[in-house]
Parts: C-alpha cells; structure tokens; sequence
C-alpha cells in the first residue's frame, strides 16, 4: 500500500499532469483562458480574488521552502527548529486562512450570482472539491501540528521524500513515516495536480510575467503565421494543403 | 522615417440619420453568436447622451487610455507595468454587464402555443444571461432621438464638462440646442492602450494594414485590454473567456471592398482609405504636452503621398505600388489633411484613433431654420457658428480636446460649402469670396463638394487589395474570430465529414465576389448552405435568398 501511494501514483500524477499540460497547450490554445466572470459580477469578486489569489501565492513560496530546502541548509545558517517552525506557523496559517477565505468567498459567490452559477461547469464544481480539499487538508496539518506533540516533523518525513522523487529513488519509508494528516494532505494534493491540466487552473501556467519585459506597440505582419497556430517544429508547411495536417 | 500603412475610415456625421443599420448588419456579420450576445464592435450614439457602455467617456471613472506622466513620457492610466500585474486578480475597472445592458429575447413561442382564453398572450421578454423573465432596463441605445430626456441626456460626461465650464451660465435646454448620432467602431488606434495593456500580449496590429486583432488563441482572458481602452470597444466573450473586438471587416478589407458598416450605411457617410503614416513618431506625438496640441501632433504624422520623399521610403519598407496609389487618392487622407475637415475622436485618449469624424453643422442650419433665418446664407451661418458657443463647445469637447478654434474652422469650411454650391446651384456666379474667406480655392471647394456631396462609391472606397507577395496564398494568420462558435465556423473537424483545413476567409469571400461579378442573379447563394448568406460577402445590392425567410414558407 505504501508504495502504491508513495512509490507508483505520485510519478502517475507526474505522468498526467506534465503530459496534460503539454497535450493542451499544443491542442487546446482557444480553450485556455481564466474564464473570468467579472463581468456578471464584480464587488465580491474585487475582493475575494486577490485575498485567494495572493494567499495562494505565499502558500507556493511556503511549500517551495518548506520541500526543496533540506533542514540542514536552514542549520547551518543558524536557523533553529524552532524559530523556523515557529516562522512558517505563522505566516503559512496566515496565508492558508486568507486562501480559504478567499475561496470560500469565491464559491459562496459563484453559487449565490445567478449567472456565474450558470456559468459552472461540471468540470469547475470537481476542481473546486478538489481545490478546497487540498486546502482544507493543508490547514489541518497545520493545526494538528500544533496541538499535538506526537506529529511527526515533515522536514524530516514529507520533505526527503518530496526530494527523492525527483532522482527517481522514492523513500517510500520516509513518507510512511509521516502522520495522518500529512498523508491526506499529500494524496489530495497530487490529486489536484492530477487535474490541474484538465480545469480552468490551467490559466496559472501562462502567468503573463512577459508583461513586463515586452514592448507596449506589438506589430505582427500578415504572413509572419499561416493558420491560427504559430508553427511547430515538425509541423511545418510544405506547400501541399493536403500534407499540411 | 519609418513609413506604415494603415486603413482608416472618416464617417461624415452630417448625413448620419442614425438609422442604425450599421450596427445590425455589423452584429449579424460579428456578433450574432453566444457569449457576444451584448456587443456591439459597431453602435450608434445619440448625443448628447451617455453612449455605450454608460459615460464611457469619464475616464476618471474607467482610467482608459494614456496619461502624460510629469517626466514627460506617457503611461497607462491604470500605471506601471508592475502595477498592472498586481491587480491582474481582478481587473480594476471593467465594466459590468449592467454598464452595457443585460441582452435579451422575446418568449415569442407563448404567442403560438398559449391556451385559448379570455386574455391576449404576450411574448414576455427572458434575459439571455439566466433564461428568466427580466425587466427591460436600459440597451445599447436607449437614450436614442434623447430618449429619456435631460435628466439622462445630463449624465454624459461631455455635457458635465461643458456645463461646468461655461462661465456664462445658458441654460441647457437640450432638446432645443442641438442633437447628432455618433456611429462607432474600433478607432485601429495608432497607439493602441488596449494593446499596451494586455498581458499576454494577444492583441496586435497588423503591419500591412494596421488593422488591430486579437488573436484569440493566445488571449487568455486577463481582461485588461477592456480597462485599457478608452472607447471601451474591446469586449469580454463571456462563453468563451476571451477578447474581442471589431475587425475592420478584415476579410472584405484584404480583397478590396469596405466594411459591411460602410457598405450598408445608409447615409453613405463612411469613407475607407489608406494613410501613410510615420510609424517612428508615434509615440513622440502621442507625448505632446498639451492635449490640445494632440490633433496637430496626429496630422503631423500622416505622411503626403505625392511626397517623393515619402513615396521612396514607403517603397523601401516593401509597401507595394498600388498601396502608394491608394494612399495618393484616399479619400481619408483629403478630409483630414488636405482640406482638413474630418477630426479624431477624443485625441486627448492619447491613442492616436484611426477613425476620423466630420464634425455635423446641421444641428446649427437646424436651429437657423427654425429661428426663421437663411440657413444657407454664407454670413448667416458664419455668424452662427460663432454665436452657437454650446454646440461648438461641445463638439470641441469630442474632437479636440476642448480646443474651439479648430472646430469652428472646420464648421465654416462646410458652411462655406454649402453656401458656394447653393449659389451655383440657383444659378448665380460663384462667389470666389466664399472659399477665400475659409482659405480655400475655388477648385478644392469643388472638389470637396464632389467628394462630400456627391460621395460616389468609388471614390468614398479607395481599398487597395492584400498582396499574395505578402502572405502565404492568402491563408490567414491568427483570424481573430475564426474559432468554434465564430462567425468564420464554417469547418467541420478534423475526421468529421469534410476534413482538412478550413478554407481562409479570404479566399472564400474572394471566390463569392467573383462568382457575384459573373453570375447573372444578384448574389447567388451557395448551393451548398442555402437558407445561409454570409453577410461579409453582401454588397448591399438586392436581397439575396436565404436574407430573408420565404413568403411561402410560414406554416
Ligand atoms: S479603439 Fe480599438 S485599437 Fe484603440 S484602444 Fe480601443 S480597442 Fe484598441
Ligand atoms: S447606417 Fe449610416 S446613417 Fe445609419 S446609423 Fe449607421 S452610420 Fe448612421
């Protein structure tokens, strides 16, 4: 069972989500779009977005230190167990309760503005199940670190485990050993990565940081693509239209 | 000297009726779809009154558009780069739903399927965003003909402005004063803020041409464009999530003939042509500090086409001989700098608009005539364009940034016209008084006259086509709206009946033109979809079948 969960379905969820993301990005340009419903409705969603969005934001970095860091590194810079504990508690339920309020917001508005209800698709309802769970889960972990002695420290469980993934050597052990609200935490986390290619969340992939560095005038010339796609390797026209495809 | 070239259209807002054809046949060709159900890429305003969406125009309210920064350089309204993507969240100030008009449609099925009774059934009107039953409210023109009165006609921003400023305080009677439709499109801005503010930088301008599009596979539905433009014509597909925006008919465009707004007009006020313009400059004259300064700094840019100067660099960036040609006998390109009657609008967006308007004098002659005046007299009219300081003001508030002078320029220059030609008209001697008192020559009031007046078709349409030269056997790149649910849908999938590769909108209108041409009925339908007319390749002549529903077809 452990290495099912903590061997096998984590490179599955790699597999999908790395292989989805890359399937719609080449077949699926038209459809990746935030699917912003400001227009319907706006006053909750000015604040209920950014709460979320933000929220989240520092939710990621926190993971980021959290996985990749190895305790050691954070040691030798004088950071003590727990100052750093102490340091991530803080922020990350800070951030975690704005995350959940945010997306709490958010669902009591998409269900409450008719039109953005409307709007719902089967497809949204699954991915916020999901979304919350992850969150919901997170937070848990959170506060059942805190209140119980007997959890175990996920720098030493979730993180070489989170680690050894990446050198294709899960320490299954590792995360066997870690609590129960860790292990839930992590299954639905992958679970949302899962479907994270196939949902609207996709629109966090082409975050438009360009923005900053492009020139504001952009000329494109008539000819410079043939078709609705810019070419792709391979994909190259070869003057037949009937080789084109 | 980096020379462009770029369509543009002048609209002469004399002979606008405000009959609003424009805006069907532009909704029947763009945006008779779901998801678009409230857009108009062409709408027609009574003014005063507070447009569409609602007081668009208060920028302080919409922070469309550019601002001249205190170093000198201009930014987006909304501000920096950095700024912008902070609160990309949620977009500052889009406009709701409700700023446009919630869409609707009749329950037309209840007339026919009501149970017999006492009552007559009604055909009530359901919202086409949640199906129910809603109050109609407000439309995309609802103020029409001043509908609604001063109390809604005293919402426009203008007429605040106005009021605001005129020390001496006239009582605003706006029924009385004045009344003209503006029609608009997307003004293809030379110095785009929508553009500025996309993220994904999605939406582009053509170089050929300088038609702005959005591409729609890489818009990603930030909504920022919608923020950014200050004439709000860039408008958020609710079902799609993505940006869309008028196209300047770009495939009628690219095999030479107008718009399907212009070419339906009926006030056959719509002029199409090509200016050559110095690409280099833009920015520096979208800089200038004073806003008034903003019209002249635009003219500047247009570039003479007889110039040999001019016409050695266009010819050296590639713009093809008949291009050149083109811009030498564009018909834009006389009205706005050449006898320079046709004016941006609000240059003080700092957008740089493409889309240039005649300012109207008949609200005046109007007002003339039912004071009992000569309307037409020379020295009548010019009195009153000097007496009648709201009108002016106010279109001086539209077309140049408040600045009277250049609008009542251009008020006598058409008055002077009018008067000229009335003279020749009864018969009497051209009076060369006339032109020389608004600084024009005999000739060139004839030739405006011809170009204003008489307005023949092809000299209102000067459209040189698109070069194969320059794209790849005319497929398209990024059609803007040929996608699923798109007007340009006409392809089944890739394994479905009729696989391949849809045909290029180009080509197809290029072939429906030419069968027209040659074939003996006036746009024969295709065969093939009949009972469907594409309206991109309508002219506008007769009624092909399949426009409307067979007489003999109700049942
Ligand atoms: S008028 Fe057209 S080109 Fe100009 S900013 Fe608006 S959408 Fe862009
Ligand atoms: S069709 Fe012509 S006359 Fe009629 S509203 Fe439009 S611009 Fe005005």
């Amino acid at each position: 069972m452990n290495v099912v969960l903590w061997g096998v379905y984590p490179y599955l969820v790699l597999v999908v989500f790395f292989g989805g993301l890359i399937w719609r990005y080449r077949y699926d340009q038209f459809g990746w779009t935030t699917r912003s419903s400001q227009l319907y409705e706006s006053k909750l969603l000015r604040i209920a977005s950014p709460l979320f969005h933000f929220g989240i934001l520092v939710v990621v970095v926190g993971h980021f230190i959290g996985l990749v860091i190895p305790e050691s590194w954070t040691d030798a810079i004088g950071v003590s167990e727990h100052m750093y504990h102490v340091m991530a508690l803080s922020l990350g339920a800070v951030a975690g309760i704005a995350t959940l309020a945010g997306v709490a917001l958010l669902i009591y508005r998409r269900r409450k503005t008719g039109p953005v209800f409307m709007a719902t698709t089967k497809n949204d309802k699954l991915m916020y199940v999901v979304l919350v769970a992850a969150i919901v889960a997170g937070l848990a972990t959170t506060v059942v670190s805190v209140f119980d002695p007997n959890v175990t420290n996920y720098r030493e469980t979730v993180s070489p485990w989170f680690r050894s993934l990446w050198v294709l050597q899960p320490d299954v052990d590792a995360m066997a050993a870690a609590s129960t609200s860790f292990h839930v935490h992590v299954v639905v986390g992958l679970a949302l990565f899962a479907i994270w290619p196939f949902t609207r969340l996709v629109h966090a992939f082409t975050a438009p940081l360009h923005y900053l560095f492009r020139p504001y005038i952009v000329y494109r010339s008539r000819d410079d693509v043939p078709g609705t796609r810019a070419a792709r390797p391979g994909w190259d026209p070869v003057g037949t239209r009937d080789r084109d495809r | 000297m980096k020379v462009m070239a770029q369509v543009a259209m002048v609209m002469n807002l004399d002979k606008c009726i405000g009959c609003h054809t424009c805006s069907v046949t532009c909704k029947q060709a763009w945006t008779n779809r779901a998801g678009v159900e409230y857009v108009w890429f062409n709408n027609v305003e009574t003014r005063p009154g507070q447009g569409y969406p609602r007081r668009y125009e208060d920028q302080d309210k919409w922070r469309g558009g550019w601002e001249r920064n205190r170093r000198g350089r201009i930014s987006l309204k909304t501000g920096g780069r950095a700024r912008r993507l902070l609160s990309i969240f949620a977009s500052p100030v889009q406009p709701e739903l409700s700023d446009y008009y919630e869409p609707w449609t009749y329950d037309y099925e209840n007339l026919t399927r009501a149970p017999l009774g006492d009552d007559f059934p009604v055909a009530r009107p359901k919202s086409l965003i949640t199906g129910e039953d809603m109050a109609i409210t407000w439309s995309a023109n609802w103020d029409d003909n001043l509908g609604g009165g001063p109390s809604a006609a005293m919402l426009d921003p203008i007429v605040e402005k106005v009021r605001r400023e005129s020390e001496d305080k006239i009582r605003f009677d706006l029924e009385r004063t004045f009344m003209f439709y503006l029609p608009r499109i997307c003004e293809h801005c030379l110095n785009p803020s929508c553009m500025a503010s996309c993220p994904s930088g999605a939406i582009y301008k053509r170089e050929e041409d300088g038609i702005v599009l959005v591409d729609q596979d890489r818009c990603r539905g930030w909504r920022q464009c919608i923020t950014g433009c200050p004439y709000k014509k860039i408008y958020f597909n609710h079902k799609s999530g993505k940006a869309e925006k008028c196209t300047f008919c770009y495939p009628r465009v690219e095999v030479g003939i107008p718009t399907v707004c212009a070419e339906t007009c009926v006030g056959r006020l719509r002029y199409i042509g090509v200016f050559l313009y110095d690409a280099d400059r833009v920015t520096e004259a979208a800089s200038v500090e004073n806003d008034q300064d903003l019209y002249e700094a635009q003219l500047d840019l247009m570039l003479d086409p007889h110039d040999p100067d001019v016409i050695a660099a266009a010819r050296n960036e590639g713009i093809p001989q008949d291009w050149i040609d083109g811009a030498q006998r564009s018909p834009v390109y006389a009205l706005a700098k050449k006898y320079k009657v046709a004016l941006p609008l609000h240059p003080e967006y700092r957008t740089m608009p493409m889309v240039w308007y005649v300012p109207p004098l008949s609200p005046i002659v109007d007002l003339l005539a039912e004071q009992g005046h000569d309307a037409e007299d020379a020295g009548t009219l010019f009195g009153a364009i000097e007496a009648l300081r709201i009108p002016v003001e106010y279109l001086a508030e539209l077309f140049t940034a408040g600045d009277t002078e250049v609008v009542t320029d251009v008020l006598r220059k058409l008055a002077a016209m009018r008067s000229y030609m009335r003279g020749i008209n009864l018969g009497k001697d051209p009076d060369d008084s006339i032109p020389a008192s608004v600084g024009m020559t005999e000739e060139s009031m004839y030739e405006m006259y011809r170009l204003m007046a008489i307005a023949k078709y092809d000299e209102r349409y000067v459209i040189p086509t698109a070069h194969t030269e320059q794209a790849h056997d005319l497929e398209e790149m990024g059609c803007s709206l040929d996608f699923d649910e798109g007007p340009g849908m006409y392809e089944s999938g890739p394994v479905g009946e009729a696989s391949g590769r849809p045909v290029p909108m180009a080509v197809e209108t290029f072939h429906a033109l030419k069968q027209r041409q040659e074939s003996d009925t006036i746009a024969a339908p295709d065969p093939q979809r009949s009972g469907q007319v594409n309206l991109l390749n309508w002219d506008g002549l007769g009624a092909p079948d399949g426009l409307f529903p067979g007489k003999g077809d109700e049942g």
